[in-house]
Formats: C-alpha cells, structure tokens, sequence
C-alpha cells in the first residue's frame, strides 16, 4: 500500500448492452485523498461506470487497478473487501431493517462471525457483536442521523435516508467513498450540510468519488473534475478549467445559461 | 369438551411440525422467491435417514437413547448435504432465469428423490422403533404422550432459536439483508452464494427434525410421505404469509388446530355424511380461501415487485 499516488486507476473500459455502447474507452485515475467528480448529461454512462466499479456489471473490455491490484471482473463482496464502497441514486437501503441493523451490515465485510458463532454465541461472536453495534451508532451519530436507532430505514425521511446510505457506505472501512448523486431531489439546506459532511469524509482520509448533477456542488466540492457524454471522457481537469471546455459546455453545460 | 381438547393437544403437535417445515419453505421464499417444492421430500429423507441409521446403530448395540439422538444428527447433516446440493444443482444455475424454470426443476427434483427413495428403501412403509418409553399422560380428559410433549417443546426451542438466530446475529443480519435487496448486500461484503447455501442448510436441518418428528409420532416412515406433508406446510406456510418466519410458525400451529378440530368435528356437522378421513380436505380448502381471500396471508405484507 503505497502513501500517495493513483488509488484508482480505469484503463480503456469498455461497456457494451447488446449493440448499445454505455461506455467506450473511458480511462482515468483518482488520487487518494481526493474528491473526484464525474458529471455528464443523462445517459453518458456515469452509473454505468459506477456499475463497474462496484462489481454489478463486469465490463466489456479493459480493467481497472484499485489500491495496487487489478481488477477486470471483480465480485461485488470482494471489491467491498478491497475498500470501495457505494451508495446508490435511488436509495436501495434494506427498508424492513432498523437504521442500526442497516449500518451492522455494512460492518460484514470486517467482520467474521459465521454460521458457527450465530448457533454456539460464545464470547467471541458476542463481543463482535457488540463492537459492530457501538461503531454503528458512532456512525449514525457521525453522518448526522438523531432519530432512535431503531426507527426502521423505511421511516426515515428522505435527507435521513441520503445519510444513513453513506453511513452504511462508510461502515465497510472503505479507502474509496463512491456517491451516486447524493444531492439528488435535496433542499438547499440538505445540500449545504451534504458538502460539510462530505468534506469531513475526505479529511478523515477516505478519497471520494463523486456523481452529481448539482453543478455548483461539484465545482465547490471537487478537487478535479471528469465530464462524461455518450459513454467517452470528453474532459478531465480542476473544475474550473472543465468549467470553460468548449467541449464540456457544447455537450452539458451549453444547456445553461453560464 | 374431551374431544374437543384432545383435537387441541393433537393440532398443536402436528402444527408445530408443520409450523418447522414451513420455516423452510419461508425462508427460501424469503430469500430467492422461489417455492422450493422438493423441501417435503428433504423431510421424508430425513425421516429415512434417521430409520436407518436408528436401525444400523441398534444393531451394533449402541444404547437406545444415544443411538436416537445420533440418528437425529446424522439425518439434519444429511439433510443439509442434500440441501446444499440441491439448491447448486437445480436453483443456482437458473437465478437469472424466468421464474417459471426452477418451479420446474424443483419439481423435477421432487420427483428424482421420492422415486430415489422408492428404490433405497423400498415402497414399503417403515415401522419406526418405538424406543422410549412412551408414557401417556391425562389433561384434562386429554390424553397427549411423551413423544408429542417432546416434539412440541423441541419445535418450539428450534423456532426460538432460529428466530434469535435471524434477528441478533451477524448472519441472521446477512440473510435479511439478502432477501431485502441482493445487490446492495452484496456491496456491504456479503457473499449472497453462502448466505443463500446457509440458508438452504438450515430450512433442511429443520426438515430433517421434522421428518423424525412425524415419524417418531406415527411410528411410521414411508417414501411417499413427504409429499402431503410438504403441501401442508407449504399450506402453512401461504397461510401465515410466505417469507414471513412468525407467519410460518403461526400458520403452521394454526393449520394443525384447524385440520384437526376439522377431523374431530366433521362427522357431526355433516351428519356422519363425511368421516374424519376427510381430514386433508381442511388444509386444502384452507389454502384456496388464503389464496382468494387474503393472498398475502395472515401477517404477510403486500409484496412489492421485485426490479
């Protein structure tokens, strides 16, 4: 494990759906320590990439290089292992499950209590058990969740939602924090202690990865910028040089008045 | 009054071996949402497995009561080896099918293992040996047996434990975040294969329990026996709203209190005209008035779509 340098590193990924190219030859490197913002007008592919990252599709062609090791076709549980961790745009906690339980399980990947600990209970699996369930609410307390830990996910309002996803993300030790619009349907209130949050992460150590279509956040947010359109980087940079890329404002941000 | 608590005392024994096997049923439901119909067939191979290793054992003269709790043993560990296996041979490879196609091989695996069965152990029935002391005892006009007390206050430790198991354990945890949403669990670290595997293994060592149970009761095994057995708490199982576990625990003792308050009172209402043979009518007619009435079962929830 190396101190500083590419944590993340994509070479020529390729996703295709059918005859459908969702990602074509898209190749970029995130640093660790960075919060790195991928943008793109719908459909160029952003979740797609994120799809690939975490495991639920593999891609057509090319790899990717985490934290020193490839990957072309990782498991989704052993990418998790490797320290990269996801929330999803439309929130996909586990609703039946308690805001803690929710948080416990993002806990199993360092953990590893197994069939024998849940039928004998002895010291060791009780102690773990115990240890998971403090770190949990430290996390919900973290991320800025004060409703009673037992409130189900599914009564949680919506902004609670957004934060408990990124508890549960963070609960997995991750090395990479991988956000699919997080600001997504967020008053500006929401948004503005979504970017505290957020930087806090990223001072704690963990590099962030960031999806968004909130403009404005990502260019206050974001170290450095990719711009994504029918599946290829068209741009990469500081946001303030993306920001005036003929290329970038022709495709996405031409849109609006700028 | 006797009658009528002698059909309770009845109803609860057999309910809460239904109420276990319906666990099993429930559970996969909960989990992949596919009926896994070859799970009363993981009973009667239970049930086999315990007559003849009971048999072997007694053979070799190995004390009655230990030679009981080996058998046991050894029929939960079979029963998980079958288990295991059946859910990588006839459901793993068809996860991405319709759903249609591993309705069919469980099925077809239902089949193999009765007809399996039939050439092991022959089309005969069993008489399974009775080798504790069977004292019976008198409530209240009823008369229920140490058997029936044993297999009711058994049933009713495993359930409790399976609901610990599920509700405060880092693996219960993981089974129910698979069956809420597979991709994110699999995102905290949770390999959905073993989850799904584990969970197969217990619903089989629950089975296998079962299947002595009833046996054990009757005195009775048989390689067709799995088959109602399995309708039933399959029946339990909808009535109590399938992949919910209190649902199957209460489906199951209620199904056994209905069956057997039917048996013992069908021959007065309907004037002799219908005998307490009709007995498996009840379960039956049970499962069409859910199915028409309340889908969702007793404590089910209104399932949403799966994406």
């Amino acid at each position: 494990m190396t101190g500083t340098g590419a944590l993340l590193q994509f070479t020529s990924i390729g996703k295709q759906f059918g005859g459908l190219s969702a990602l074509s030859d898209v190749s970029l490197h995130i640093q660790r320590g960075e919060i790195y913002g991928l943008i793109g007008p719908n459909g160029a592919g952003k979740t797609t990439l994120f799809n690939v990252l975490t495991g639920l599709y593999q891609p057509s062609v090319g790899e990717f290089r985490f934290n020193g090791t490839r990957y072309q076709a990782g498991k989704p549980h052993v990418l998790a292992q490797a320290g990269i961790a996801r929330t999803f745009q439309n929130i996909r906690l586990f609703a039946n499950l308690t805001a803690l339980e929710n948080v416990m399980i993002g806990r199993h990947v360092r953990t590893r209590a197994g069939v024998f600990g849940a039928l004998l209970r002895n010291r060791v699996t009780r102690n773990e058990e115990q240890a998971i369930a403090e770190r949990a609410r430290e996390l919900l307390h973290y991320v800025g969740i004060d409703k009673p830990a037992q409130t189900l996910a599914k009564h949680l309002s919506y902004g609670e939602q957004r934060r408990l996803e990124i508890a549960r993300a963070l609960a997995t030790d991750p090395l990479l924090l991988a956000l699919d619009e997080p600001a997504a349907g967020m008053n500006a209130t929401e948004t503005e202690s979504l970017k505290t949050l957020l930087q806090i992460i990223r001072s704690s150590g963990i590099t962030v990865l960031l999806i968004e279509h909130d403009v404005k956040l990502i260019m206050g947010l974001c170290d450095r910028v990719a711009v994504l359109d029918y599946g290829r980087k068209i741009a990469e940079g500081v946001p303030e040089r993306v920001r005036n890329d003929p290329a970038v404002i022709a495709a996405y941000l031409g849109g609006e008045d700028e | 009054m006797e009658i009528f608590l002698q059909q309770i005392v009845n109803g609860l024994v057999q309910g809460s071996v239904y109420a276990l096997v319906a666990l099993g049923y429930t559970m996969v439901y909960g989990i992949l949402g596919l009926i896994n119909f070859a799970h009363g067939e993981v009973v009667m191979i239970g049930a086999m497995l315990a007559l003849s290793s009971l048999t072997a054992m007694l053979g070799w003269g190995v004390p009655p009561l230990l030679a009981v709790l080996l058998s046991m043993v050894l029929a939960m560990l079979g029963c998980m080896v079958l288990g295991y296996s059946i859910e990588r041979i006839a459901y793993r490879p068809l996860r991405h099918a319709p759903r249609l196609a591993p309705l069919i091989t469980a099925i077809g695996v239902s089949i193999v293992l009765q007809n399996l069965a039939m050439m092991i152990w022959g089309r005969e029935y069993h008489s399974f040996p009775q080798l504790i002391a069977n004292n019976t005892h008198t409530v209240g006009g009823a008369i229920i047996n140490d058997i029936q007390i044993i297999i009711f206050i058994l049933a009713l430790a495993i359930m409790a434990g399976l609901m610990v198991v599920v509700h405060r354990t880092r693996l219960g945890r993981a089974m129910r975040a698979v069956a809420e949403d597979q991709h994110a669990a699999q995102l905290m670290g949770v390999d959905i294969n073993r989850v799904i595997s584990i969970t197969f293994m217990l619903g089989s060592a629950m089975a296998a329990i079962a299947g002595v149970m009833v046996s054990a009761n009757y005195g009775l095994a048989h390689y067709y026996m799995g088959f109602l057995l399995g309708l039933k708490a399959f029946t339990a199982a909808v009535l109590g709203g399938i992949g919910n576990l209190r649902g199957a625990m209460l489906g199951g003792l209620l199904l056994g209190l209905i069956e057997s308050l039917g048996a013992g009172y069908i021959g007065d209402i309907t004037g002799g005209f219908l005998g307490s043979n009709y007995q498996d009518v009840f379960a039956f007619f049970v499962l069409i008035t859910v199915l028409v009435f309340r889908p969702s079962g007793l404590l089910g929830e209104r399932i949403a779509e799966r994406a």
